[in-house]
């Protein structure tokens, strides 16, 4: 494979596409397709099969076009028509009328300024739901693997991280590090043997954006991966995804197997001299495995449990090797920023958070689905212009960003915007990208409560104020819940937040109490109105006075008293 | 007016060890009534619980209805309380039942007649909480003296310390589980 | 000779080789640093949080069994904070686990109640979880109880780095964690265990102990490990 084979695979496949009477690409991300997307697809094709114009209309699976509120979503070109909540019964109409006669359905088509996507920057979903996720000549045609081409052929390892330096790019798995930092490092490490890793252990309830992206367009995580094997000396690459995720395994292993088909991965890649391999592993359903160190056991073959750092990976990493551990959508990142440079990646986002990030807005807001924002956006903007606004005409409450880790942030604050510093400083943080907006009907308690024993239940137990503190943590909300909590239990409650987070050995401990402290630091009153008035105004927690609570739930505890 | 200090001892769910102990301060038992008025313990023939007592040990974990009702009322009327000996700090052997729960434990100790005391109201015994647990769960206590008994000379440490209005401090020396 | 790093420990200047940790270099001066699952001889896993420090320009807690000393460094490895924190790091264990030690069979000889004495700790303020958990006494000569189990990985360690066997290792998750033997048997009934009851040895607290053992002879000798490594280090 030179660079000349892969721009005529390109330019052939183009030729295919142009050839084509009409597109008909149906969402094949998980959602749309349990809601059906199969059915649907095989309806349409024997429409077309009837109407004797099935070889001229192009029907394809793509992957996840965004706006999964409205899902099962359909697009038809040429023209470029969003259709939303397609059934097997809207086949016939929209061939006949539209693809035949060439009239959209005005009343089932999306308005072409929908601000759900006029509002966004499309950098890494650029391709997202228009290319085949599993043709690797669709992606070749839409400028994929050049990147990959222009570096081992043209570039220094040097010149690559200098470039991703500039560009400013941060780990987009919520630490925000500088990822040329990173990889500068590990090119630095004196082994012979260097491993490149991408964690695509997502686990934060409420987020779906490296689930999309590896159903959605493989390649492109591929290609960063490799890129940044070329530019850290690597030879062997692993993607780590979760075992919940068959559909992104399916699609990831597929799309291995094709990159190598084509000797895009293995020895020799553009008859230089760099050779990279990549090999997928699955997690088995724990959420610390995402956690870097951890990650980099459980592919060792190792308990998933994580070490003290220092030493980092990038130092001492996967069987002891300088690793580079990116997230998914931090290589997804990489091919952009080598095919049109620094300077353009410099120009979107803001000054320290350069770029876009790629949210999963889920919860109480009328479009929910997958967005792409410049760094720098506003809470406001995501979540009225281009989430549209609360459901059902609700008030907003809050929004929790950063999962489990993260933290609620009220209305007062909707107007900071969108990057590593700015959230930090609300007492939330970027996380990797979830987004869960709450209305009235949540009691801030409640989430807090939810998010605690979601800690507790996914800490490894290695140590101990991760293992117990949380577990206590959980106890003290669900008294608060009950409306059986002391002022006393109010305190300890508030230290023990403080003890687990300077205590924990990993960041799952250390960010455990965040989605508590920053509960209790915007929604104090609603807290109190639980353990002092026994009320929750959302009506969703198990409040009673406290005599009523003691045998009714077989709780004799007032909590303690010192 | 006397300024002499009301003392008193209580137990609950415990053995009664921390209170062979308490009698195995041999001659600094003479020596207490010359600190204080002693008011109201297992020791002495005093039926209510009296008002107003200077400082309380009480010895036993929190296992019963009764247990309950009695320590709120002490504390109600103490200035001072100690919870005196392991269960009352930790629970310790009482608490050992919770591990299987109210039924299991009425079972080992009743066998087919457990099922009946557990429900019954009109049952001569009192009705077990669900859990035996310390003090500190149900009211605020101002010193622990752990210990599975404490030692007579730690137990006169901490009686003299507080009648003679001093803190009582258990450091490493000191300081001693089961 | 290896090279030398100078460092401050609690205002003291002190010199320690070049890759000791802070625990070690604080130890050799006397000076002292809480710990629970550092035992010397086996690999150190930074999990019992005791022996956090602070470490001047670095706004996080560190554990001085992993850290290593660096030129200049200053340490504090004590302060209230810390002081507070160890004491809840033990209230938390004594509150997961059962603790009786009225009953358990290393009173007196015991780490975990050792530690509590230092930091003063007369009582509990968390609730005590009361799980429910089993004794396994299938081995011949040794028990198993996990309801004294602050799950450290000592034995775990030792099995697998001393003696070899790999009988030992955690399964499940969270609190609900537990030691289990070969593939989830019952102890008695693993085939890789040897007897050799290292584990025995470094256990800090009553959850392993061996059949008939009167609590009078109960003491723990962790210490033969450092023995043991220094004999086979000279071996090589």
């Amino acid at each position: 494979m030179t660079i000349e084979d892969l721009y005529q695979i390109g330019a052939l496949y183009r030729e295919q596409l142009a050839s084509f009477r009409a597109e008909i690409q149906i969402c094949g991300s998980g959602t749309c397709r349990s809601a059906g997307a199969a059915e649907i697809q095989r309806a349409f094709e024997s429409v077309c099969e009837e109407e004797g114009i099935r070889p001229e209309i192009r029907i394809v699976t793509t992957g996840c076009m965004g706006l999964c509120g409205q899902g099962p979503l359909l697009r038809v070109l040429p023209g470029d028509v969003t259709y939303t909540r397609i059934t097997a019964g809207d086949a016939e109409r929209i061939i006949r009328e539209h693809v035949i006669n060439g009239k959209p359905l005005k009343e089932r088509m999306l308005p072409e300024d929908y601000p759900f996507f006029t509002r966004q920057t499309p950098v890494v979903l650029e391709h997202m739901g228009r290319i085949d996720p599993e043709s690797i000549e669709d992606y070749i045609a839409h400028g994929g693997y050049e990147a990959l081409a222009k570096a081992v052929t043209y570039q220094s390892p040097e010149h690559i991280i200098l470039e991703i330096r500039n560009a400013g790019l941060r780990g987009r798995g919520g630490g925000g590090y500088p990822t040329g930092l990173k990889w500068d490092i590990v090119r630095r490490g004196t082994s012979q043997q260097k491993y490149v890793v991408c964690n695509a252990d997502e686990g934060d309830p409420g987020a779906f954006m490296d689930r999309a992206m590896l159903e959605g367009n493989p390649h492109a995580i591929l290609e960063g991966m490799a890129v940044a094997g070329y530019a850290v000396g690597a030879t062997q690459g692993f993607v780590y995804v979760r075992g919940e995720y068959p559909l992104a395994v399916d699609r990831m292993k597929r799309a291995i197997t094709e990159a190598e088909r084509k000797q895009l991965l293995g020895n020799r890649i553009f008859d230089s001299g760099f050779s990279f391999r990549v090999d997928l592993r699955m997690g088995a359903g724990a959420f610390v495995s995402g956690e870097e160190t951890a990650l980099l056991h459980s592919i060792e073959g190792k308990r998933g449990q994580p070490n003290p750092r220092p030493p980092y990976p990038s130092q001492v990493g996967l069987w002891g090797k300088p690793t580079v551990v990116n997230n998914v959508e931090t290589f997804a990142n990489v091919a952009p920023i080598i095919h049109r440079g620094a300077r353009w990646f410099q120009g979107i986002g803001t000054k320290r958070s350069t770029g876009t990030k790629v949210f999963a807005l889920a919860g109480r807001v009328r479009d929910t689905g997958l967005i792409e924002v410049p760094m720098g956006t506003t809470l406001r903007e995501v979540i009225f212009d281009i989430g549209g606004g609360i459901t059902d005409g609700g008030s907003f409450k809050a929004v929790q960003t950063g999962g489990p880790s993260g933290g609620c942030i009220p209305e007062k604050h909707l107007d900071i915007p969108v990057d590593y510093e700015s959230l930090a400083q609300a007492g939330s943080i970027m996380g990797s990208g979830g987004m869960i907006v709450m209305d009235d009907s949540s009691c801030m308690v409640d989430v807090a409560a939810y998010f605690m024993e979601f800690c507790q239940s996914e800490s490894c137990g290695k140590c101990i104020p991760c293992r117990v503190g949380t577990v206590q943590l959980s106890r003290l909300l669900d008294r608060i819940r009950r409306g059986v909590a002391s002022e006393q239990d109010i305190e300890t409650l508030e230290e023990l937040c403080v003890m687990v987070k300077d205590t924990s050995l990993c960041g799952l401990g250390q960010a455990a109490p965040n989605p508590v402290i920053s509960a209790l630091h915007f929604f104090r009153p609603e807290f109190e109105r639980h353990y002092r008035d026994h009320v929750c105004e959302a009506g969703v927690c198990p409040v009673h006075s406290t005599e009523a609570a003691g045998d009714a739930a077989g709780i004799e505890s007032g909590g303690a008293h010192v | 007016m006397s300024t002499r200090k009301r003392f008193a001892t209580i137990w609950l769910g415990g053995c009664t060890g921390c209170h062979m102990s308490f009698l195995d301060m041999d001659e600094k038992l003479l020596e207490l009534p010359a600190l204080a008025d002693i008011v109201y313990s297992p020791l002495m023939d005093v039926k209510t619980f009296p008002r107003e007592v200077d400082i309380c040990l009480v010895e036993g974990a929190v296992n019963t209805e009764s247990d309950l009702r009695m320590l709120r009322s002490v504390r109600e009327s103490s200035v001072s309380l100690v919870s005196f000996g392991d269960c009352a700090v930790a629970g310790n052997i009482t608490a050992m039942r919770n591990t299987g729960g109210k039924k299991a434990a009425l079972q080992s100790g009743f066998g087919s007649m457990g099922e009946a005391l557990a429900v019954g109201d009109d049952n001569p015994l009192p009705q077990l909480l669900a859990q035996a647990s310390p003090l500190h769960q149900y009211v605020a206590v101002d010193y622990f003296l752990p210990g599975c008994p404490p030692s007579a000379e730690l137990i006169w440490y901490v009686i003299n310390e507080l009648l003679h209005d001093r803190q009582p401090v258990l450091d490493r020396e000191k300081l001693r589980y089961g | 000779m290896s090279e030398i790093r100078t460092l401050t420990i609690d205002g003291e200047m002190i010199s320690a080789p070049a890759g000791a940790t802070v625990l070690d270099a604080a130890r050799e001066h006397g000076i002292r640093i809480p710990t629970l699952c550092h035992l010397d001889g086996l690999s150190d896993t930074g999990a019992c949080r005791l022996c956090l420090v602070e470490i001047e320009g670095n706004n996080r807690l560190q554990p001085a069994c992993v850290t290593r000393v660096e030129e200049q460094m200053v340490v504090r490895s004590s302060s209230p904070r810390i002081e507070k924190y160890r004491r809840m790091i033990l209230e938390l264990l004594f509150a997961e686990g059962n603790h009786v030690c009225a009953v358990c069979v290393v009173n007196g000889h015991c780490d975990l109640q050792d530690l509590a004495y230092d930091v003063g700790m007369d009582h509990v303020r968390f609730d005590y979880l009361h799980p429910q958990r089993e004794v396994d006494s299938s081995h011949d000569r040794f028990v198993l109880d996990h309801n004294r189990c602050i799950l450290c990985a000592r034995c775990v360690r030792v099995c697998d780095e001393i003696e070899g066997a790999q009988t030992l290792d955690i399964a499940g998750r969270g609190v609900a964690s537990w030691i289990v033997s070969d593939l989830e048997e019952r102890w008695g009934e693993a085939r890789s265990c040897t007897s050799c009851g290292k584990c025995l040895l470094v256990c800090p607290t009553g959850s392993l102990f061996e059949k008939g053992l009167r609590h009078a002879d109960s003491s723990r000798k962790a210490d033969f490990l450092r023995y043991m490594v220094n004999v086979t280090r000279r071996q090589k």
